[in-house]
């Protein structure tokens, strides 16, 4: 929501510069929007012991900001300004054939993504309807806590996993991706997401993945965040009637 | 009428450790699953920098390196058994596994090679049949090192870039490849020459996010003469 307001507010900052130089000059000017660097919501050493302040200086501060730029730059020459990061990302996937911004759209909106999915303090287990929703649709919480954490540990090479809540088949699901592939292009709606680039652990745990997903899992991800884009989903997908308690 | 049957040692199990090796005097064939180990780096991890840190060759050998072997070996096991119980979507299934940890031990033991301290020869450009052919196929030595540290930096995601002998055209070339796919993905009949590890861990403790500076730095280390006799190999 928030680079969505950004957005909006530098494209109407650009456009008020560009009546400004309209004043002055006869030439037309193009409007152009483009992305921020969206900020975690929390200070970047507020999820110590289990992800370092170094580690998120440089993931945040230098690949995350690395992909902006570069998506910046590439859209100055391109003819998909203009959109939503959303849009962006679907459009640029091509339908499995991407195009050359696909790569720094989805790892820009993955990585917002990302910074939102997890808080200090965060683990344990979701409440009330969401949790309500994964004991349907994986069993038990346990079940779905095993999925991800093999999900994530059987990825090969770069990629994330995902809770996402799948659109067609009305049910939460664990998916895995490669490289920046996001479940937008499919259609669905992400829940929660972790990186299992290497530059996302590597500092921190060196090669041991499995102590890595486990600590997110137990310490990082933010069931509040979760549950907040559960109810945005359930706006889209229609989950069945709500379980109102009886008196 | 005799009868034949293949087990593998794991089946023999009690049978070969008693010595019992001649079932049947040779009516029985044993077939051993050979089980892949770590080969040793001929320099110590120390020995290549400051181009690469000894912290990360020791974890690249002796972790990484060694889980692929690990889970190869496992992958190869569930394999056999898959083989012999006739169940074709587990071979089917395992393929995957095998070819990611597989290809890691292949393309990891290319790379120790592929590497040598300045005061060994790293980094020295290839004299010979190889040199020439780089000349050839790319105008000058430079140009290669440009053009193969460009198309490293440009992979996304993990990868291997590499300096490829194309057998049949017989030129060298370049080619990358994703995750721990080996070369021959790319065409049976490409030899590698050259390989440079770009997933993550390969320099992510010393250069971070600045893979450029670490396809910079690395031709400090490249060990030509092993290219060469590789290259003199194959295509003579």
């Amino acid at each position: 929501m928030l680079h969505l307001f950004i957005v909006t507010l530098l494209y109407f900052f650009g456009y008020q510069k560009q009546k400004d130089q309209l004043r002055g000059s006869r030439r037309t000017s193009r409007i152009v929007a483009f992305y921020g660097l969206t900020a975690p919501p929390y200070e970047l050493d507020a999820l110590e012991p289990y992800m370092s302040q170094k580690t998120l200086e440089i993931h945040w501060g230098k690949h995350h900001r690395a992909y902006v730029d570069n998506l910046n730059k590439q859209l100055a020459n391109s003819p998909l300004y203009g959109l939503t990061l959303d849009e962006l990302v679907k459009v640029a996937y091509n339908n499995g054939n991407p195009l050359p911004e696909f790569n720094n759209a989805a790892q820009v909106w993955n990585h917002n993504f990302f910074w939102e999915s997890m808080q200090p303090d965060g683990g344990y287990m979701p409440a009330a309807g969401l949790l309500q929703q994964i004991e349907k649709d994986f069993g038990s919480f346990p079940n779905f806590r095993e999925k991800f954490i093999t999900t994530a540990m059987s990825l090969f090479g770069s990629g994330w996993v995902w809770l996402v809540l799948k659109k067609e088949e009305k049910k939460l699901a664990v998916v895995g991706a490669s490289n920046a592939v996001n479940p937008l292009v499919w259609g669905d709606i992400p829940i929660i997401t972790l990186d299992m680039w290497e530059h996302s652990y590597y500092l921190d745990y060196r090669n041991d993945r499995g102590k890595y997903v486990n600590a997110f899992m137990d310490s990082l991800v933010s069931w509040q965040s979760a549950t907040a884009r559960m109810a945005r989903a359930e706006a889209f997908v229609n989950l069945g009637e709500p379980k109102i308690p009886v008196a | 009428m005799a009868f034949c049957a293949l087990v593998s040692k794991k089946a023999l199990g009690s049978a070969l450790r008693s010595g019992a090796a001649d079932l049947g005097s040779g009516l029985c064939q044993i077939r051993r699953l050979q089980t892949f180990s770590l080969p040793d780096l001929s320099y110590d991890y120390g020995a290549l920098e400051p181009a690469i840190s000894g912290e990360i060759m020791k974890i690249h050998h002796q972790k990484h390196h060694q889980a692929y072997i690990t889970n190869y070996n496992k992958a190869l096991e569930q394999l056999d058994e898959a083989i012999q119980k006739g169940d074709t979507s587990k071979v089917v299934g395992l393929q995957s596994a095998i070819k990611f940890n597989g290809g890691g031990h292949i393309n990891h033991s290319i790379f120790w090679k592929n590497l040598a301290p300045t005061n060994e020869g790293g980094g020295e450009p290839p004299k010979g049949a190889l040199g020439w052919a780089i000349d050839a196929d790319f105008g000058s030595f430079e140009a290669l090192v440009q053009k193969m540290s460009s198309e490293g930096a440009a992979l996304q995601g993990s990868g291997w870039v590499w300096l490829a002998l194309d057998k049949e055209l017989k030129k060298v070339r370049i080619e990358t490849t994703a995750n721990q796919d080996p070369l021959v993905t790319k065409g049976l009949h490409l030899v590698p020459l050259l390989g440079i590890d770009v997933w993550e861990h390969a320099y992510y403790l010393q250069y971070k996010n600045v893979r450029p500076d670490y396809l910079k730095n690395i031709w400090k280390v490249i060990n030509w003469k092993h290219a060469s006799d590789a290259f003199d190999g194959e295509a003579a």
